[in-house]
């Protein structure tokens, strides 16, 4: 039995994403989840799972006691870091489809600006996490204590191998950057980005500058999956999961220790399985919603996803492609790099409302039946996912 | 995530030292070797795989029989990063500083700060070697530096 068109996200909700918050993490979840079940056009009491993300340190408990959800009958959670919201997304779809649960909420974001700073390690800012234990132990002692660090070496080996540049990562931040300033929700809506302005930014982890790096962001991201059947009910026109599948690193430990720096492979692994069970490939994708925590993932994903050969990512980033009015505009909303980091929820939400016609008219892809997603974990893990709008 | 940097105590209340590695006792003939002035990562004992960071069974072939088997210390940078700000307070006086992760020749890799290296001229491919050095806060540590 295959998981394809059995079924769909019909509610998305969303908190602003901001540089500072009032709220608790928790009351960010609960305001984007209560929005996504009233977009579903439900009431809490028709959720029955619920899967809130490892990285915000939310429980099921949480939603159960504050939404009042007295019938759950699925909780989990994915712990694959950023690829964890798209892969739940495979969870919650096995277990709609197996009778389990009806009207999956999902959740993510945290208050990565107000209190878990990624880019600090010095403040406990993130919770301990058992996948991070050889990191601890062989990695951070020695001064690579963030995640710029590591993909920065990731990023300087494909530079070794295929001749690739900084000027590359700067197209992709100055096209994505072009979405945001499309986005009115977008932290980086008023502020534009030349591929000048990218090259004279800071160096944070040579290569990585500056606008290599996404957004530490307050803010949260909800959406309700449910059977294709009662998506027809929905409120508004449901996104219909035609294809997903999660991929692992190997080794699982950390970057460095991949036997090829350069490869995403845990992407490769998922898009295979997602394109397989859609019955396409890369050629049906109108729009790309691709994790990017570093412009350098993004470069790597083209690759992983089969939208170029390896090593030809820089050539496939030049021209405008990747641009609104390309062959395969990327991130559209702004993404990780300029909408807001949501912990990749917010490239969901975006595909949803790019396949409803819900944008703003300037950024909305044209004909627009079949988007790609990605999710991308700190160790090359990855999951991706096609929405489309018909089944 | 243990962070480990404390606080030194000789009334410099700014310094911090490095983080402490969380030694386990799977990780324990790692550290015996650091203390001997050794590197020796984990050598399966049914197929001979050197593996590193230190697992309980192959990946090979999920024999839990294991040694320690020394390196020569050798090797060369696989990749490396430039780091511009300080990521953690230890290293603060260090910016910009040098991380490298380090393919030893017998195939096995390791990550390490390479505070003594020029960050205008580290590259990919530069061999470097081990020394063993004691650090504040952490004790012997094995070191590397370029040799080129």
């Amino acid at each position: 039995m295959s998981l394809r068109a059995r079924t769909a996200i019909v509610g998305v909700g969303q908190t602003p994403f901001t540089r500072g918050t009032d709220c608790s993490t928790l009351e960010l979840h609960l305001r984007a989840a209560l929005e996504a079940i009233e977009d579903a056009g439900l009431t809490p009491a028709d959720i029955d799972g619920v899967m809130p993300n490892e990285l915000a340190g939310t429980i099921a408990e949480d939603f159960i006691l504050n939404l009042g959800l007295r019938d759950l009958a699925f909780s989990s959670t994915i712990r694959t870091g950023g690829a964890s919201f798209v892969s739940a997304i495979q969870s919650a779809s096995l277990a709609i489809a197996g009778g389990v649960a009806k009207n999956v909420l999902l959740v993510a974001g945290r208050r990565g600006y107000s209190a878990q700073r990624v880019s600090l390690t010095s403040e406990g800012a993130i919770p301990p996490h058992p996948v991070m234990r050889h990191i601890d132990e062989f990695e951070r002692p020695f001064g690579n204590t963030v995640a710029s660090q590591w993909f920065a070496q990731a990023a300087r080996r494909h530079m070794h191998e295929f001749g690739t540049t900084s000027e590359d990562f700067g197209r992709i931040a100055v096209a994505i950057r072009g979405h945001a300033n499309r986005n009115p929700r977008a932290l980086m809506y008023e502020k534009p980005l030349s591929l000048e302005q990218h090259q004279a930014s800071a160096m944070i982890a040579d290569p990585l500058r500056l606008f290599d790096c996404s957004l530490e962001t307050d803010g949260a991201t909800a959406i309700v999956l449910s059977s294709a059947e009662r998506a027809r009910d929905a409120r508004k026109p449901p996104a219909f999961v035609l294809g997903l599948g999660e991929g692992h690193g190997d080794p699982p430990t950390s970057i460095t220790q991949k036997r090829d720096l350069t490869r995403i492979e845990g992407l490769e692994i998922a898009a295979r399985r997602a394109y397989a069970m859609a019955g396409i490939g890369p050629d049906a994708i109108d729009a790309a919603q691709i994790y990017d925590g570093f412009t350098w993932i993004v470069l790597a994903s083209l690759e992983a996803l089969g939208f170029c050969k390896r090593g030809e990512g820089r050539d496939f980033v030049r021209d405008g492609r990747i641009a609104l009015g390309g062959a395969l505009p990327v991130n559209t909303s702004g993404g990780l790099l300029s909408e807001g980091h949501c912990s990749g929820a917010n490239l969901v939400s975006e595909a949803v409302r790019q396949l409803r016609r819900e944008v703003e008219p300037e950024r909305q892809v044209r004909d627009c039946e079949c988007v790609l997603v990605t999710g991308e974990g700190d160790f090359h893990e990855g999951a991706a996912l096609v929405l489309g709008r018909d089944r | 995530m243990s962070d480990g940097g404390t606080t030194g105590k000789s009334g410099d209340s700014k310094t911090v030292t490095r983080p402490m590695p969380p030694r386990t006792e799977l990780s324990q003939g790692f550290w015996d070797a650091v203390a001997r002035g050794e590197l020796a990562v984990q050598r399966c004992g049914a197929c001979g795989l050197l593996r590193h960071y230190p697992q309980l069974r192959c990946p090979a072939c999920q024999s839990a029989e294991v040694s320690w088997q020394p390196l020569a210390g050798e090797g060369e940078i696989h990749s490396y990063t430039v780091a511009h700000r300080a990521f953690h307070p230890a290293w603060k006086e260090h910016v910009p500083y040098v991380i490298a992760t380090i393919e030893l020749d017998e195939g096995v890799r390791m990550v390490c700060d390479l505070l003594g290296a020029d960050p205008d001229t580290i590259a990919i491919g530069q061999r470097v070697r081990v020394r063993f050095e004691d650090l504040p806060g952490q004790g012997r540590m094995p070191r590397f530096d370029v040799v080129d």
